[in-house]
């Protein structure tokens, strides 16, 4: 802030905007982004661009959600890209047995990584970082192995209405997501999993000392995680009717966290925006597609982004003294 | 003449007077001894002389001048060094690395002259009784090598005062046997050396001088020959006689409530740890209120979490209620009716983060729930009930606990624990760090729940505190139980005498 518009404007309280935009700045962002997008896009308030953007956001909302919560316990989980790859691998693999074999397989797939990241966290005692890098590696390796690194184009129906149908006029890739949001809201504010998660993210010796069940809980978060990131690897590979290894949620890590962070959840742990999460995904995308619709360049893109992620930090950075 | 002196320094943090215009001299060549109960200000004096924290008021002098140290490598560089209790050098490096860390010698290319280095660090070292091969990492080494290469460094880097801030936590006995040799070889070399420590026995065996801080202020400084052990500790936990005046003694009963014929509800036996805790055994009965009494580093709060399953015991066994707590964990301990308040409220007890509610209802989650879910008719029952029986002042229960003020977060934290409805309650510190008023609330508070039949175990570095709050004063020394006050025996003049006297050899 300039001393100008402080000056400009006397009766704005500085001290509240600083608690006001880290709660609010990602919702303002997004209804200023849609406006200018109202006047100055051609074709942008339209319902066939609204369904693109939101069919292209929902895995990346999925994804975040499981990130939003690991980052809730002050971890972080890298590997969710490797885990959509590798439930993209065995669907082509299983759609034979029929569509709730190959998603059951699929999010097993997910509970098998989860366990392996959460044991690795809680009873090893890696650091997040390092012990879901080994995966982040190691996974999608794996899953180029498993589907032989070949790209499976997928006829199955049933399966593809999962990507591209639509439930009430909406896409039913729209649905499940929202209904993931509705349940992570739920389970983070009402459920003892999610009363116990943020006291461990907030003070892990104090949660220990309380007598909670510190490992349990952390084991259980990175699986959950992990079940997200394969239902989002399932939608994919449903969506783009083909199955690829080396492709399915390649960088998706990084949008995810980039969500997280945008949305007003502090790396610190101890706390979970999951309105906020859906939203900083939302002005993600908003903003790419944006930038695509006035045709800058996808370099330029990128540079907004990273202002956009320090802006976000910067915003909501704990102020030092207290 | 004098080679560090500390003339009137204060130190003043937001509401704490830290240090309040406290004095003292080193003089070359003198080992002299800084002593003080946690928060006395000792860690905030020797960070002013490390160049840490800059002095609010007052000034020092170094070698006859006057001093400013703005960073530690200011002092460092002045000949001022620090041996923390945590050595810190490159575990990954090795040892004769460490030691010639930023001045190794050269070849004539100008490249690290290794050999060199390694032959020089032997010799060093042998002085200081490190015998390893100083080509290994410094990690692989013992942690009283380690210490000692720490010590050769600081010499090396000649220095002229050595401060050294519990030396000997984690030595061997014969490690602290080499170590009093270095001393001896540095005082003969003329350095001065600030020992900070809560042996006595060490105290009087290398030490020189004595200042003991209290509360910020200095309270004595001279010679240590001359100062009985048992006046010692009186200055280190005394209260002043106008100061008890003015705020009234403390808000216990002062009636024992302990049925003398029960069985106890608590009953520990020989618990041992390395280093720590050696034969550690007492019991409990319901109603009664049992002191951990002792020095800082006694093994108080150790011997606590032991029982909470927050630390480790090497052996020893853990009874409640007749029922043996085998392999304890705070799960485990929490089931068998344990509750446990840490020393450190800030990082071990509240969630700041969250609301006072969720404090409260933290460790019951499971009781207050149906297949998962939190039912919040059952956490405001709960919380409303210790919110008014606490007396806890907060704007809402919604309120997050890091916002609330140090005595309400104190009884956030006991509301937690009683609403696991606990047999055996421990307490460590219970009133540190809150405000007078707050202060007797919760004492009269350990009184009532005493009374009601809960075991209660208190640790108090506050002398009259223990003694008033106690119906029986267990007292520890470098982890050992040296003596048990029961009744009329009860006293602050017998807790000291009961610190003070000497170890056996």
């Amino acid at each position: 802030m300039s001393t100008e518009t402080v000056a400009a404007r006397p009766v704005v309280d500085s001290a509240k905007i600083k608690t006001w935009l880290p709660k609010y700045g990602v919702y303002a962002a997004i209804v200023l982004l849609v406006v200018y997008n109202i006047f100055f896009t051609p074709y942008f308030a339209t319902w066939s661009n609204l369904r693109i953007q939101l069919i292209q956001v929902a895995p990346i909302v999925i994804v975040a959600l499981g990130m939003a919560l690991v980052i809730g316990t002050e971890g972080i989980d890298l590997s969710v890209g490797s885990v959509m790859a590798l439930a993209a691998a065995f669907i082509p693999l299983y759609l034979g047995y029929g569509v709730i074999a190959a998603v059951l397989v699929a999010l097993l797939a997910g509970v098998a990584v989860g366990l392996i990241n959460g044991i690795l966290v809680a009873k090893v005692g890696l650091q997040p970082i390092v012990a879901t890098l080994a995966l982040f590696v190691g996974g999608r390796g794996l899953a180029v192995v498993i589907s032989e690194g070949k790209l499976v184009d997928i006829r199955n129906q049933d399966f593809l209405y999962l990507g591209s149908g639509d439930l009430l006029g909406i896409p039913v890739l729209v649905w499940v997501a929202a209904v993931l949001v509705l349940v992570v809201g739920f389970v983070i504010r009402r459920t003892v999993f999610g009363r116990r998660l943020l006291a461990i993210g907030g003070n892990r010796p104090a949660a220990e000392l309380a007598g909670l069940p510190v490992k349990r809980v952390l084991i259980t978060v990175y699986v959950v995680c992990a079940v997200l990131a394969s239902i989002a690897g399932l939608l994919s590979v449903a969506r783009i009717q083909s199955s690829d290894a080396s492709s399915v949620g390649l960088l998706i890590e990084l949008s995810a966290i980039t969500a997280v962070v945008v949305g007003g959840t502090p790396l610190t742990g101890g706390k979970v925006r999951v309105l906020g999460t859906v939203a900083g995904a939302l002005l993600m995308q908003l903003v790419i597609a944006t930038m695509i619709k006035h045709n800058l360049q996808p370099s330029t893109t990128e540079m907004v982004q990273a202002v956009i992620i320090l802006v976000a930090v910067y915003v909501a950075r704990e102020r030092k003294t207290r | 003449m004098a080679l560090l002196e500390v003339n009137d320094v204060s130190k003043i943090f937001p509401g704490v007077r830290a240090l309040d215009q406290v004095s003292f001299t080193l003089q070359p060549g003198e080992v002299h001894a800084l002593v003080g109960e946690n928060g006395a200000g000792k860690s905030t004096l020797i960070k002013v002389l490390t160049g840490v924290y800059q002095p609010d008021g007052g000034e020092l002098r170094y070698q006859d001048q006057p001093a400013r140290f703005g960073t530690p490598m200011d002092a460092q560089q002045a000949g001022i060094s620090t041996i923390y209790q945590e050595v810190n050098l490159v575990p990954l490096m090795s040892v004769a690395q460490n030691l010639f860390l930023g001045r190794e010698p050269r070849t004539r290319l100008g490249l690290i002259d290794r050999k060199r280095m390694d032959r020089e660090a032997r010799e060093i070292l042998t002085g200081y009784g490190v015998t390893a091969d100083v080509r290994r990492r410094l990690g692989t080494l013992a942690l009283g090598a380690q210490q000692m290469v720490a010590l050769a460094r600081a010499v090396m880097i000649d220095a002229k005062v050595v401060i050294m801030d519990e030396p000997t936590s984690s030595l061997e006995p014969r490690e602290v046997q080499t170590l009093f040799g270095v001393i001896r070889d540095l005082h003969a070399r003329g350095i001065g050396i600030v020992y900070v420590s809560h042996r006595l026995d060490e105290l009087y065996q290398i030490c020189d001088a004595v200042t003991i801080l209290r509360d910020g202020k200095l309270v004595h400084t001279g010679k240590l020959a001359d100062l009985e052990r048992i006046k010692l500790v009186s200055l280190m936990l005394g209260r002043d006689m106008a100061e008890v005046r003015r705020e009234g003694a403390t808000a216990f009963s002062g009636t024992a409530t302990g049925d003398t014929e029960a069985a106890p509800v608590l009953r520990v036996s020989e618990l041992n740890s390395r280093h720590k805790l050696h034969d550690v055994s007492f019991d409990v009965r319901p109603g009664e209120v049992v002191g951990l009494g002792g020095l800082l580093g006694a093994g108080r709060s150790e011997t606590i979490k032991a029982i909470g399953g927050a630390y480790h015991l090497d052996s020893g066994d853990i009874q409640v209620d007749g029922q043996d707590l085998k392999k304890p964990t705070p799960v485990r301990a929490v089931e068998f009716g344990i509750a446990v308040q840490p020393e450190d409220r800030k990082a071990e007890g509240i969630v700041p983060g969250l609301s006072v509610r969720e404090n409260i209802a933290l460790a019951v989650l499971p009781r207050v729930s149906r297949f998962g879910f939190v039912s919040d008719g059952k956490v405001d029952e709960i919380v409303d009930r210790y919110i008014e029986r606490l007396r806890i002042k907060a704007s809402s229960p919604d309120q997050a606990v890091g916002d609330l003020s140090g005595g309400n977060q104190q009884k956030v934290l006991l509301a937690r624990l009683l609403a696991t409805d606990p047999k055996v309650l421990l307490l460590d510190e219970p009133t540190r760090g809150i405000d007078v008023g707050a202060k007797a609330e919760v004492q009269s508070l350990i009184d009532e729940l005493a009374a009601e039949g809960l075991g209660v175990v208190l640790v108090s570095s506050d002398a009259e505190e223990l003694v008033e709050g106690s119906d029986r004063v267990v007292v520890l020394r470098d982890g050992v139980v040296v003596g048990t006050l029961t009744g009329a025996d009860v006293t602050t003049e017998d807790l000291m005498a009961t610190i003070a006297t000497e170890a056996h050899p």
